[in-house]
């Protein structure tokens, strides 16, 4: 096909309809948010239109400092989690036969059809003390009496890993199709033993999908506010549990629009760190 | 024995057996190929012998000891695939060096037999470039020089120069057999090019249906080959029909040849006469005659079809031999004895 630079505005016709699709759904929210996050806030009403910096100066102290680096921390062990878990789960997966993977990827697929509040409320069933999976250790005689488990910040992570899991392997499963098999097999015949062929091969020859994938988690489970709620402690609550307390409970919008400006920028600066990190690997 | 045997080796897949009953020696130093047609079980034999494929009965030797089931990253072989399998997120250098990193070998080490290797392959200078910037005919030389940077026992190749240009692969069979003369290291290519197997090859190891159909030096297997799958797989070659009376009188095509016997007991049996071997003459002063049915002048060869009472015969002459014959006219064709091989059926 040959392609030509578009000569006429009309030409242009077909950008028309995505154009209008982002700033309908994506540019007026997004502008309505910033613009609301400078306006003056009414006590015991809603807001006023202005232009003040108090929202953001309120930010900028130790609680909510704190609470944004561990909804940093909490969306990065995600991340790390969910690859860490994923990648060799999808590696295998994609060496099985056609029918097994059907199966499997049929099951994780389902688990993304459970909405955030079952998934949290199953959680928090299987981790207490009551009707527990402990019970089950007790029973096998490996621990001496039933306890919960929640609310932890392990159940909080283990429920948001549980979360992000089929959405990781979903998107490693096409790179790790594609990649050559030979090429594991290459390293076997040159004296790699599987796992090493895996850790320098692999993964290796993986490095921008996988970069890709810790970024969609992050962002991704930066968002989660439910399962911090329901299976951990208020110290465990992230920034999102805190916007939506401000904005539906405390009515005080132009402050959630505040934090909420405040985390899009901060994960916008951590996105492009990785990418440049990123970018300096492949050059070296 | 020193070397490589393989000792009644079978594989299945489910109840498919792609590899029947082989049994092969290849003593050290030898370059063997392994040519058939596709499917023929020659790349899943290679597998085995590489460990990345497990026989379902049979065993491997290498030197006297039994590798069947020595893990692959064990066997110290050096293997080039196909598709190469360079690996993309390393740079020249470090692809060769791989198979040294991977043993742990000290950094200066790595470094000077990379040289070394990067100097073999005429690639001096190459080694920080990116695989991907390389040319297809020097990605195989980085494939042949990774396979080789431990100086392995065993050098395998799975149609290792399928992906090149007619020329370049031509030019590369001549620089693999010097290399691996020069390197005294005993090597297994599987090829489906019957030419690339004739020039390089000490061994010849033709397979079909699983199985080894012969295995013999390139030149015996051109001149006496064991029967017609091997005659026709090899080379160009015309197949007749042949008949002993009751008088042991040899007729072909229901001519009579002088000279010519069929092994003891048997009445019919197949000829396999090369085009080259064949001699056109005036007719009737040959053991055949027929119509000349197409003429295919090359310019370094003419190939003449001769029709033969609905049989066609294939006749190679070089220009300077060229037959004074046209499309429709009467040739007659010369048999000699010494020129056709009587194949067992």
């Amino acid at each position: 096909m040959r392609r030509e630079p578009p000569q006429t505005l009309g030409d242009y016709a077909p950008l028309l309809f995505p154009a209008a699709m982002l700033t309908i759904f994506f540019v007026v929210p997004f502008g309505t948010m910033i613009a609301v996050s400078f306006f003056q806030r009414q006590q015991g009403g809603f807001y006023t239109p202005a232009f003040v910096f108090d929202n953001y100066a309120r930010f900028l102290s130790a609680f909510f400092g704190g609470v944004l680096g561990f909804s940093l921390l909490l969306a990065i062990t995600v991340a790390i989690c969910c690859v860490v878990l994923a990648l060799p789960f999808t590696y295998m997966l994609t060496r099985m036969a056609r029918k097994v993977q059907v199966v499997w990827l049929v099951a994780l697929l389902s688990i993304l059809s459970l909405s955030e509040v079952i998934i949290g409320f199953a959680w928090s069933t299987l981790f207490s003390r009551t009707a527990g999976i402990t019970n089950i250790l007790v029973a096998l005689g490996i621990m001496s009496e039933a306890k919960a488990l929640t609310p932890s910040f392990g159940a909080v992570l283990t429920g948001m890993v549980y979360q992000a899991f089929p959405y990781t392997v979903l998107v490693l499963f096409p790179a790790l199709v594609r990649l050559d098999p030979t090429l594991t097999e290459a390293a076997r015949t040159l004296g790699a033993s599987p796992l090493k062929a895996f850790f320098t091969v692999v993964v290796p020859a993986l490095r921008n999908t996988i970069t890709a994938t810790l970024i969609m988690v992050f962002i991704f489970a930066l968002g989660s506010y439910l399962l911090p709620q329901l299976l951990g402690r208020p110290q465990h609550w992230t920034l999102s549990v805190l916007i939506t307390d401000q904005a539906i409970y405390q009515s005080n919008m132009p402050f959630a629009a505040a934090m909420a400006v405040f985390l899009v920028l901060v994960t916008l600066g951590l996105v492009a760190l990785t990418v440049i990190a990123g970018r300096k690997g492949e050059a070296a | 024995m020193s070397g490589l045997a393989l000792q009644n080796v079978v594989k299945e897949f489910g109840s498919f057996r792609a590899v029947n009953n082989v049994d092969l020696n290849v003593p050290h130093g030898t370059f063997v190929c392994m040519l058939g047609p596709s499917g023929c079980g020659k790349t899943t034999l290679l597998r085995m012998i590489a460990g990345l494929d497990l026989p379902t009965g049979g065993a491997i030797r290498l030197d006297g000891d039994d590798i069947t089931h020595v893990p692959t990253h064990k066997r110290n072989l050096g293997m080039v695939f196909q598709s190469l399998a360079l690996f993309p997120h390393l740079t020249v250098g470090e692809n060769i060096a791989y198979p040294l990193r991977i043993r742990g070998a000290a950094k200066e080490d790595q470094k000077k037999r990379v040289d070394e290797l990067l100097s073999m392959i005429h690639l001096t200078g190459y080694a920080d470039r990116p695989v991907a910037k390389l040319s297809g005919g020097q990605r195989q030389r980085v494939a042949i020089a990774r396979a080789l940077a431990i100086s392995p026992k065993l050098f395998l190749l799975d149609e290792p120069l399928s992906a090149l240009d007619a020329k370049l692969r031509e030019a590369m069979q001549v620089e693999l057999r010097q290399l691996q003369q020069k390197l005294g290291i005993t090597t297994i290519v599987v090829t489906h090019d019957q030419r690339e197997a004739m020039t390089m090859a000490d061994t010849v190891v033709v397979m079909n249906g699983g199985e080894i159909r012969q295995a013999a030096s390139p030149i015996e297997i051109y001149r006496r080959p064991a029967d017609s799958f091997v005659a026709d797989f090899i080379g160009q070659t015309n197949l007749l029909e042949v008949q002993a009376d009751s008088t042991g009188r040899v007729e072909v095509l229901g001519q009579p040849i002088a000279g010519l016997a069929l092994p003891a007991g048997a009445s019919k049996g197949t000829l396999s006469v090369r085009p080259e071997d064949v001699h056109l003459t005036a007719p009737g002063a040959g053991a055949l005659t027929g119509k000349v049915t197409f003429v295919r002048d090359l310019g370094g060869t003419i190939e003449t079809f001769v029709d033969i009472a609905g049989r066609q015969i294939v006749a190679v002459s070089t220009p300077r031999a060229r037959p004074d014959v046209t499309v429709g006219q009467e040739v007659g064709i010369a048999l000699t004895p010494d020129v056709c091989v009587v194949l067992k059926k």
